[in-house]
């Protein structure tokens, strides 16, 4: 076996900052790394620190190379597809890659962290330029010490090569000479044609994987410090809510528990370990002002939304003269949607480990953003931002929920409330799905006027939904994107739009609002397709036909459908439904098979059509898809947040069960290659599978699926 | 607080703790083995499967007090280099974890399936994970891997007779 780790470094784990040394394959050959070094642990063992080319690529005399990775790992793959943008143009050896995820600094951006499936698109330059300024200077360190021009030598494989005489000097014998010259402008450099690619758009292995089946990857919940103590908190149980008074006399008489802290949104108890912190807590005896939501109930939530869908909103799209087309049409239908408030639900529950002192600020914590964790800390402590350190650890999954700093800002407060001591706040899987920050709920009205061939002339609509993107114009983007958005030929528009105040805590959720946008556009289209016979997949190939911008689109939808078998038999009891969605800069077909069993909607394959611009990582893109749809299938058929007396009523997976291995379809996917610029594939295939699915049972049962989860009740 | 002897890994193990602390805790907190993560609490995610006289067994809801002098196998000491168990290889060749989060506890349950059902079916493979929930969605993954990993287990094992002959 090969060992990736720097000489003389020892690679057990080493307990206060993780050193990770990841395996490879069993058979011998390959040998990946993923560690995180505890930078003075390394100063220490190491005879030299690797030189510093620029903030991506550093690179040790003993020919490692060291890629910084400033996004967030939370398994959408990052880590190597970053590694390949960097590696495509610094030409270094594959198997001498390891991974740091470097602390917050402005060379990674002004919001560094990943969200919105930016990670590609907003990296696809960056690291690129940054590979090959680091090949550049490497040229040069070469070129002197061999007195020859630059032109002379070329990059490959870990290794500068003199052309004229094929000597060569590898990358970690010219890195310190090369970390001296001046890093050369990133636009004097041409980057590679894409004919010239020799990893992107290729399948690579992820470079996380072996860590991840030994139990040595660190993720946040695995960070211990000296004397930490470990925290649990109690919140209200109604949103809004605050502590009134609190005893914690009995509290603190139990096993473990070293002390008890009021913050701002409760009571943590701080104990010498998880259980017994945990255990702690139902020993406080608080007594809550619940505020003024206390009665909020998902049946008065509904009645709140469906009162202001009554009422004229904010105008988010209009077209044409909706109302005129609208009178004119010579068919006419209408349809109520609905969808719940979902949690996100990583498997990973939400924790952070903070140390406060009186003049600094460490944290150690898996974030989708760093540059939040940051300045929520610095809030909370009052020190400069140069004075808080992120140490990001791999996610449990993140899905948008890891990119809010409320747990953060706990921990914080709590570790400030004991200055010295390092605090570990872990959060239960009861506090994950009653203290979440929800997708939010949506009630959503439209109607639709057709023509005498049944296709759409007028489009029109009253969207209810919380905002948290904040409005403009009246209209929060992230409660309608998916319905405004849409490129569909049809002429006239009315969409309008409510913020309703639920005073329930909402925020991203992994499609943000096309994750019931495009259920309630792909079912209301196919209702549209439906009231005149028509066949789905056709019906949407005429919307898609005329306007060239629609070609990609409309090619994955023609390549699901053939993949599919669109229209061919199919075994007896199976149905198709089909639905597109074009988000993040990808587009995204899907056909998905159901059944329907005793009333359940059984799922059996879904032929998935992506074209997300030029692909980086095949493999990543596979996994990002099968991914999504997972993800997306679990709120069509089984997951759904309901509130009583303020009080979210499921607490955990018991009554909030998402799919498990027996339901899972087979998921095929197929993907468009070309050289578009690189969309988003992290949230691409999401909101998808919602409608297919939906649209598979109305061909199935003739019943038009218009809230979820799905229910027994639908199918009958 | 009180001692508790058991076999961890194959080395014998000596905790001082509550008797109703969960192994869980116990492994992570007490004893800074990590590898095996909290989930839920309520044994319904695995992610929290170790072996306990070989079976494969919710950490979070099993007190420590049940343990004593029983042999408990964590994601640790599956395979001594962390890569070699024919179910570790099988995840590094269909490259399986995506966060990771909940793959200790796939791998655990799925190396408990292979001593049971050495060629096992998909419809085994979802009855016996169907315990362990993945958030990421690696499931067809899982699947294809658990029937990569019988195939390397029984390639080893014709190699093992091989030596014997």
């Amino acid at each position: 076996m090969i060992s990736v780790s720097p000489k003389g470094v020892t690679t057990k784990k080493v307990d206060r900052r993780t050193f990770l040394k990841a395996g490879g394959t069993a058979a011998g050959g390959l040998m990946l790394g993923f560690y995180l070094p505890e930078k003075s642990a390394l100063a220490a063992q190491t005879a030299a620190t690797p030189a510093k080319l620029n903030a991506f690529v550093r690179i040790g005399a003993d020919d490692s190379v060291t890629l910084m990775i400033h996004k967030s790992e939370m398994g959408q793959g990052t880590v190597t597809s970053l590694s390949m943008l960097l590696a495509e143009e610094l030409e270094c050896d594959w198997k001498r890659i390891r991974n740091e995820f470097p602390p917050v600094s402005p060379e990674y951006g002004a919001m560094m962290g990943a969200y919105g499936s930016l990670s590609i698109r907003t990296s696809w330059q960056q690291c690129r330029q940054a590979g090959a300024q680091a090949r550049e200077m490497l040229i040069s360190a070469a070129a002197q010490k061999w007195g020859v021009d630059k032109s002379k030598c070329k990059a490959e494989n870990n290794s500068i090569v003199n052309t004229a005489t094929n000597a060569k000097l590898s990358y970690g014998s010219l890195a310190d000479a090369a970390a001296k010259l001046p890093v050369p402008a990133a636009n004097s450099i041409k980057l590679k044609d894409a004919s010239q690619y020799r990893l992107i758009g290729t399948s690579m292995k992820r470079l996380d994987t072996a860590s991840k089946v030994n139990g040595k990857a660190t993720f946040g919940l695995d960070i211990k410090r000296p004397g930490m103590l470990y925290a649990s908190l109690e919140r209200c149980p109604v949103f809004g809510g605050k502590v009134a008074s609190f005893d914690a006399t009995q509290a603190k008489a139990m096993p473990g528990v070293k002390n008890v802290v009021q913050i701002s949104n409760g009571v943590a108890v701080l104990a010498d370990n998880t259980w017994a912190a945990a255990q702690g807590r139902k020993g406080l005896t608080i007594k809550w002002d619940e505020g003024s939501r206390a009665n909020t109930s998902t049946a008065s939530l509904k009645q709140m939304f469906a009162d202001l869908a009554q009422k004229p909103g904010a105008s988010a799209r209009k077209s044409g003269d909706a109302a005129a087309a609208m009178a004119g049409a010579a068919h006419k239908l209408e349809a109520v949607y609905e969808a719940p408030y979902l949690s996100h639900a990583p498997m990973e529950p939400l924790n952070c480990v903070a140390h406060v002192t009186d003049d600094s600020c460490e944290i150690w914590v898996g974030t989708q953003i760093q540059s939040v964790a940051q300045q929520t800390a610095a809030q909370i402590t009052k020190l400069p931002a140069n004075k808080i350190t992120i140490h990001t650890e791999f996610l449990g999954g993140g899905f948008g929920r890891r990119g809010g700093a409320d747990f953060i800002g706990e921990a914080v407060e709590i570790a400030n409330a004991v200055k010295g001591t390092p605090v570990k706040l872990t959060w239960t899987r009861e506090d994950d799905l009653q203290h979440d920050t929800y997708r939010p709920a949506s009630y959503t009205k439209f109607a639709a006027g057709l023509d005498t061939d049944g296709m759409p002339v007028a489009f029109t609509g009253t969207v209810v939904c919380p905002s948290f993107g904040g409005l403009r114009n009246g209209v929060d983007s992230t409660g309608v994107e998916g319905i405004v958005t849409h490129t569909y030929d049809i002429p006239n528009h009315d969409i309008q739009y409510h913020p309703p105040d639920a005073g329930i805590p909402v925020s991203y959720w992994r499609s943000v609002g096309f994750s019931q946008n495009c259920f309630f556009m792909e079912s209301f289209l196919d209702e549209m397709a439906a009231a005149t016979k028509k066949d789905p997949v056709e019906f949407r190939r005429r919307l898609l036909s005329k306007d060239p911008k629609n070609a990609r689109y409309l090619n994955v939808l023609n390549v699901a459908a053939d993949k599919a078998g669109w229209g061919k038999p199919l075994p007896a009891g199976h149905f198709h439904g089909v639905a597109l969605v074009n988000n993040l800069g990808s587009f995204n077909a899907q056909v998905a098979e159901v059944s329907i069993d005793k009333g359940k909607v059984k799922v059996h394959r879904v032929v998935c059509a992506v074209d997300c611009g030029q692909i980086v990582n095949k493999a990543g893109v596979q996994q990002q898809m099968e991914s999504g749809i997972v993800y997306g299938l679990s709120t069509a058929l089984k997951i759904g947040i309901t509130l009583d007396k303020g009080r979210v009523q499921q607490t955990n997976f018991n009554t909030y069960d998402p799919l498990r291995i027996d339901e899972m379809p087979v998921v095929e996917v197929h993907m468009v290659e070309n050289h578009e610029a690189p969309g988003g594939i992290g949230e691409a295939s999401t909101p998808t599978i919602v409608p297919a699915v939906a649209n598979a049972v109305f061909a199935a049962t003739g019943k038009r699926i218009r809230s979820l989860p799905i229910k027994a009740a639908d199918l009958a | 607080m009180a001692v508790f002897k058991f076999t961890l890994n194959g080395k014998a193990q000596s905790v001082d703790v509550q008797p109703q602390m969960p192994l869980l805790w116990v492994l992570r907190d007490t004893l800074g083995m990590t590898g095996t993560k909290f989930g839920c609490g309520i044994a319904q995610c695995g992610a929290c499967t170790v072996h306990i006289n070989g079976s494969p067994t919710r950490s979070c809801v099993t007190q420590i007090q049940t343990v004593a002098g029983k042999s408990v196998t964590t994601i640790e000491g599956l395979s001594a280099d962390g890569v070699s168990h024919p179910v570790q290889r099988a995840w590094i060749e269909e490259d399986v974890p995506q966060c990771g989060y909940c793959q200790s506890g796939q791998i655990m349950t799925a190396a408990a399936l292979l001593t049971k059902a050495p060629n096992p079916s998909d419809a085994d493979i979802d009855e016996s994970l169907h315990g362990n929930l993945c958030r990421c969605g690696t499931y067809q993954a899982i699947r294809r891997a658990v029937h990569t990993a019988a195939r390397y287990r029984a390639e080893v094992a014709v190699a093992a007779k091989g030596e014997l002959v």
